[in-house]
């Protein structure tokens, strides 16, 4: 039988992960550990409670940041005044992510440490360049989302480490996001392709272009090839479709249960060009 | 033996020992005879195994034991003693929300909490609080028709 | 069966039309009904099954593990006499005897004290298993020696002739995959063994007699030796109809080694494995039409997938061959139906029932036939559709409840589509590649034979029988299952009218083998018509009777007085042969007494950098003959509807290695409240057959609209002509990159 622990502070919860006999895994919103590692009978020996730890589960300011408790739930996120104002496209993420049950339980943190390649916050954290406060009882450390991700459901968290909070920039004035979802059907699915976008504008240009998304490989990812098109361009014809073939030509996807790698490449293009069609105009749109 | 939880079920506080992961839905169902709550998918899909903790919409499927320490538990059978629920109920026989009766207890713990935060809800609002709780029977159209007669919208196809 | 004396009718009595209340509605929404799942059963123990992990294979099951732990555990050897469920050939088995024939076929059973200890003990058994060559799909089985599982044929004038006549030849090839039923409630039984090796089954079921045959069978005991019950049953839609045989057959068994109750109740994953799902199809059509539209020749091939085991299949090719051409008027028609096995779990009944497959083709067939003549879908329609007095292709003379062009009218009445369909494919051509949705329109024509095909009810006598009880009120006795669709009340509603008593006054019997005669399986769309008219003779019977026996008495009194005067009364009725006639062998003659109509209108909209295609809004015209009750009417309509949009493009269902790829309910995506459209329903009332007031039955015929409706709108919005679904965004874009649309 699984041994559950119930920390009231976080450093317990840490020397409780620390204890490498107790092999305690962290639980929040479970909505992974219940659905698919109990059915496959992946039983922890040990779990340590973490959805109620102050210090994980609230949103605020900090200086130029909105800071983010990782157990923060999705229904809290899309639900928030800072977080719908700053960071529209992660308010837009947590509205798709499962249905309302599912919000009301599943967490910021979880998403990113469960680290499934169609999680549907993630490229979102990493279009908006969040970085993520990491805790053991070793101590703490801070990097960038960019670092987080290392390959198939591998993340950086060592040992008994911990997602504590997530720091996301407040946009400077003239920026944009925008997240999109293919998923398989209009609500409660999951990701056949996610992405995110962000830039802003300056006069004709449009600049700190970051472009992420997920479901296109074994992690999610920015799309670097598509950004280095689109940095400092101003509205051009044929700019959409050159940053939509970089993005289809960047990314490894697969045929799973869920898509084809042919309509996963196809439709990342697609929607980096409407992206970047919008941005800059029906004058962008391409005339052949 | 196992871990201890102390929780109140229905208004009625209720102490369990046993395994800490045990699932909210098998603990409702199995050792407190709450069958209204049912099983449909088990990963937090269908909905209809839908409670309220400490308020909120859940899958019982997907909450272990441990986690509803201390908290409150309300199920079908905890709602359906009001007048509220009689309103309803009556509704969704009535317009055709209710056929074969198995996604219809989480439906109408979803109502329930929709309706306590938005008593006139619109049918997209609506569409979208169902979303979780899959009905393979009515189309939803007769489900819909319920909560626009309850609230006294007219509805228009 | 038009000369029915009139009932006595006042405000009071007249429930058919009206909207009483599903008597079991409130105790399902506060949760106190009670499926198999929830029963308390003293001293139950809890069953598992041992599933094949290959799609064919030889293999030994090692139980040694098992020996002296208490557990229950049988295999193969433990089934008596021929280890096969009786259905309508002999080769499906209760437990697979050293060869495997489909991935999640049961290999072995368990029972032990908790379901946990169950599945703990499947664990302990060791499987060996020696593959052997799979056909895994219909490629797979045309190309390999697949036993054919059924075969049939339909001839009428002579399509050679009609299509070298012809002004245009259109062909092509039409695929649909496999659909769950996924009903919320999943599949289980509870076997309670009785005193002198009788046994009580009680479950989630529509067909207690199916099942009652199966066990009886399997037991080689008399009749009377076996109960079974159903529960409330979390809905149906065929997949309860021959699956259950095998789940109950397999906790008989247990119970009785156990010597006490035990449950099998299956979770999804194991239910979406192990459990029925609809026939895949591949349907080619070859269609000769006259430069005016006219249907001059049909040549279809009927390809279906039946699964490992015969199951259903015979009847569901039957149905599905039957159907093929449409509800449309051709001199020459000739259709070849076949079933082929594969190594995939069986394939079996589902809404529908092959219909909405072989009319999934006909329709999308009918608006390419149009495209090519350049008319419109509707005016192709119009030009073909049965007219009462119309032949078909089996040689028979519709009636005047052929109502086709009435429901095209309806549609278009109510939708606008030929200048909407018009206006949408002038904006397809001029719009630019912008990224906003694009808005399409489809229309479909279909036809449903009610009932059993050709002499399925000439040999089912199908007793039914109503029973007068103290203070005027009926019971009525009857085999046939609610399973969410309202049966109860329906039954109810049409006893009432016939006897001219208050719906309240009649009470319908639990479907339990120990109190109802086996009046049929609930399938087929015959409960109303079927059933529900021989129900309506029996009632008008009872009633005349007792009225008689004290004429100018209200009749409570009158009947009170019937039972002091004669003792207990108890009427039954039987199918009644109308004297038409169907060869099984030519498929000449009356195949369906009497057919619904309908026509579905979609809107939906299609986001061209997606594809992804939503359903906007939908009017469901449907002949329903006489609706007996509105709201269950239109529930059947609007739930059936969304089960075929989600076949038409949502549930998308891929079978790798013999095994199905979506196999739960996160990756079988069935529509959310977010997916389905607004629905308009309209209901028709063209009488016809030996329904109550010529009720014609409506479970069915909602499934064979949808699809193609829906993928016709995808067509008028982006251009792409699906021929397979689900239509899918990938399917659409390997259509489109294989160059087939006009977009």
């Amino acid at each position: 039988m699984t041994r559950a622990f119930r920390p009231r502070s976080l450093d317990e919860a840490l020397a409780l992960l620390a204890d490498g006999e107790l092999a305690a895994r962290a639980i929040a919103g479970c909505t992974d550990v219940l659905a698919s590692d109990a059915a496959a009978g992946r039983v922890p020996p040990a779990v340590v409670d973490l959805s109620r730890l102050a210090e994980l589960r609230d949103i605020r300011t900090a200086g130029e940041e909105i800071d983010i408790g990782a157990a923060v739930t999705f229904a809290e996120l899309r639900a928030d005044r800072l977080v719908r104002r700053h960071l529209p496209a992660l308010a837009e993420a947590a509205a798709t992510i499962g249905a309302w049950q599912i919000q009301n339980r599943a967490t910021l943190g979880g998403n990113a440490a469960n680290a499934s390649p169609a999680g549907d916050s993630l490229p979102v954290l990493l279009a908006l360049g969040a970085r993520l406060d990491l805790a053991s009882a070793a101590g703490a450390r801070s990097l960038a989302y960019d670092d987080f991700h290392l390959d198939y459901r591998r993340t950086a968290l060592g040992p008994g480490e911990l997602i504590v909070r997530l720091r996301l920039p407040v946009p400077p004035p003239g920026s944009v996001q925008r997240f999109e979802k293919v998923g398989t059907r209009s609500a409660s699915a999951i990701s056949k392709v996610v992405v995110a976008f962000a830039a802003r504008r300056r006069g004709a240009c449009i600049e700190g272009v970051r472009l992420a998304a997920g479901s296109v490989g074994p992690v999610p990812r920015r799309l670097e090839a598509a950004e280095a098109v689109l940095e400092g361009a101003t509205p051009a014809t044929g700019l959409a479709e050159a940053a939509a073939a970089a993005a289809a030509a960047e990314v490894r996807p697969i045929d799973d249960v869920r898509s084809t790698a042919a309509y996963r490449r196809w439709v990342l293009g697609r929607l980096v060009r409407r992206w970047v069609l919008d941005l800059t105009g029906p004058d962008a749109l391409s005339t052949d | 033996m196992g871990e201890r939880s102390t929780f109140l079920l229905n208004g009625e506080e209720v102490v369990r020992e046993g395994d800490p992961m045990a699932r909210l839905l098998d603990v409702l169902r199995e050792q407190r005879r709450l069958t209204g709550t049912k099983e449909g998918c088990g990963e937090g899909e269908c909905g209809s195994c839908t409670v309220l903790l400490d308020g909120e919409v859940v899958c019982s499927c997907l909450v272990p034991i441990v986690q509803v320490d201390g908290r409150e538990v309300r199920t079908v059978e905890g709602l359906a003693g009001d007048e509220a629920h009689a309103a309803l109920s009556s509704l969704l026989v009535r317009e055709g929300g209710v056929q074969c009766g198995a996604c219809t207890p989480g439906v109408v713990v979803t109502l329930r909490a929709l309706l306590e935060r938005d008593p006139r809800p619109t049918r997209a609002r609506v569409r979208e609080a169902l979303a979780g709780n899959l009905c393979r029977c009515t189309g939803y159209e007769g489900i819909l028709r319920a909560v626009a007669a309850l609230v006294g919208r007219k509805e228009r196809p | 069966m038009a000369d029915l004396p009139d009932p006595p009718q006042s405000a009071a009595t007249r429930v058919v039309g009206a909207r009483p209340v599903r008597p079991d509605g409130a105790a399902k929404a506060d949760g106190s009904a009670a499926y198999v799942d929830d029963l308390a059963i003293e001293g139950l123990w809890h069953g598992a099954t041992l599933r094949s992990e290959r799609p064919r294979a030889r293999f030994a099951v090692d139980t040694s593990a098992l020996a002296g732990s208490g557990v229950v555990c049988l295999t193969a050897a433990d089934v008596p006499g021929r280890n096969r469920i009786a259905l309508i050939a002999d080769d499906w088995p209760v437990l697979a005897d050293g060869e495997t024939n489909h991935v999640g076929e049961a290999l072995a059973l368990v029972a032990a004290p908790s379901r946990a200890a169950a599945f703990a003990a499947l664990g302990e058994l060791r499987v060996t298993y020696e593959d052997l060559p799979a056909e895994v799909d219909l490629d797979a089985a045309l190309a390999g020696s697949a036993r054919e599982l059924a075969a049939c044929a339909v001839d009428h004038g002579d399509v050679e002739a009609g299509l070298s006549a012809a002004a245009h030849v259109v062909e092509a090839t039409y695929e649909t995959a496999h659909q769950e039923h996924a009903y919320i409630e999943p599949q289980g039984m509870i076997a309670l063994p009785g005193p002198d090796s009788a046994v009580e089954v009680v479950g989630s079921l529509q067909c207690p007699y199916y099942v009652h045959h199966a066990l009886v069978s399997l037991l080689g005991c008399e009749p009377d030796a076996v109960r079974v019950r159903q529960a409330v049953t979390g809905g149906g839609f065929g997949g309860k109809e021959d699956y259950p045989d095998l789940i109950a057959a397999h906790a008989v068994l247990l119970a009785a080694r156990a010597g006490r109750p035990v449950k099998l109740v299956y979770d999804r994953r194991e239910d979406m494995l192990a459990t029925t799902r609809r026939h895949p199809s591949r349907v080619r059509h070859r269609t000769g039409v006259d430069a005016e539209g006219k249907l001059v020749a049909v040549d279809i091939d009927v390809l279906l997938d039946g699964g490992a085991y015969t199951t259903l299949s015979p009847v569901v090719l039957s149905r599905a061959v039957l159907h093929a051409a449409g509800p449309y008027a051709c001199p020459n028609v000739r259709i070849r139906g076949r079933v082929l096995a594969t190594h995939t779990a069986t394939n079996g009944a589902f809404r529908g029932f092959g219909a909405p497959q072989t009319q999934f083709a006909a329709e999308r067939q009918m608006d390419r036939v149009a495209r090519v003549l350049g008319l419109d879908p509707l005016a192709i329609r119009e030009r073909n559709a049965y007219r009462p007095g119309d032949v078909t292709p089996t040689g028979q003379v519709l009636d005047e409840s052929a109502s086709a062009l009435q429901c095209l009218a309806e549609a278009e009445r109510r939708t606008g589509f030929r200048a909407r369909w018009q206006a949408l494919e002038a904006e397809r051509s001029r719009a630019l590649d912008d990224g906003r949705p694009r808005a399409g329109i489809g229309l479909s024509l279909c036809w449903h034979g009610v009932g059993f095909t050709g002499n399925g009810e000439r040999r089912m006598e199908s007793p039914v029988a109503v029973r007068l009880e103290r203070g005027g009120r009926l019971a009525v006795l009857a085999a046939s299952t609610d399973i969410g669709q309202g049966t109860e009340t329906v039954l109810a509603q049409i006893a009432a009218e016939a006897a001219g008593v208050p719906f309240e006054a009649v009470e319908v019997a639990p479907p339990d083998t120990a109190l109802v005669p086996d009046s049929g399986p609930t399938v087929a769309s015959r409960t109303v018509m079927v059933v529900g008219g021989i129900l309506e003779r029996a009632a008008g019977e009872l009633a005349r009777r007792v009225r008689e026996g004290a004429p100018g008495l209200p009749f409570a009194a009158a009947g009170d007085a019937w039972l002091a005067e004669h003792g207990p009364l108890e009427v039954v009725e039987r199918y009644a042969d109308d004297g038409t006639e169907f060869d099984e062998e030519t498929y000449r003659g009356v195949a369906y007494a009497v057919h619904g109509w309908g026509a579905d209108v979609v809107e939906a909209s299609v986001d061209p950098d997606t594809l992804i295609a939503r359903t906007e809004r939908a009017t469901l015209v449907c002949d329903v003959g006489k609706v007996i009750h509105p709201l269950l009417c239109a529930g059947q309509v609007e739930g059936g509807s969304l089960q075929a949009f989600g076949w038409g493009h949502l549930e998308a269902a891929r079978v790798t290695g013999g095994r199905l790829e979506q196999g739960s309910f996160s990756t079988y995506t069935i529509p959310t409240t977010l997916d389905a459209p607004a629905m308009e329903t309209v209901l028709l009332e063209h009488p016809g057959g030996s329904g109550p007031r010529g009720a014609k039955g409506v479970g069915e015929i909602p499934m064979d609209g949808g699809a193609p409706a829906l993928a016709a709108a995808i067509e008028n919005a982006v251009g792409i002509a699906a021929t397979r679904i689900p239509a899918t965004p990938e399917v659409l874009f390997e259509a489109r990159e294989a160059g087939d649309d006009d977009g």
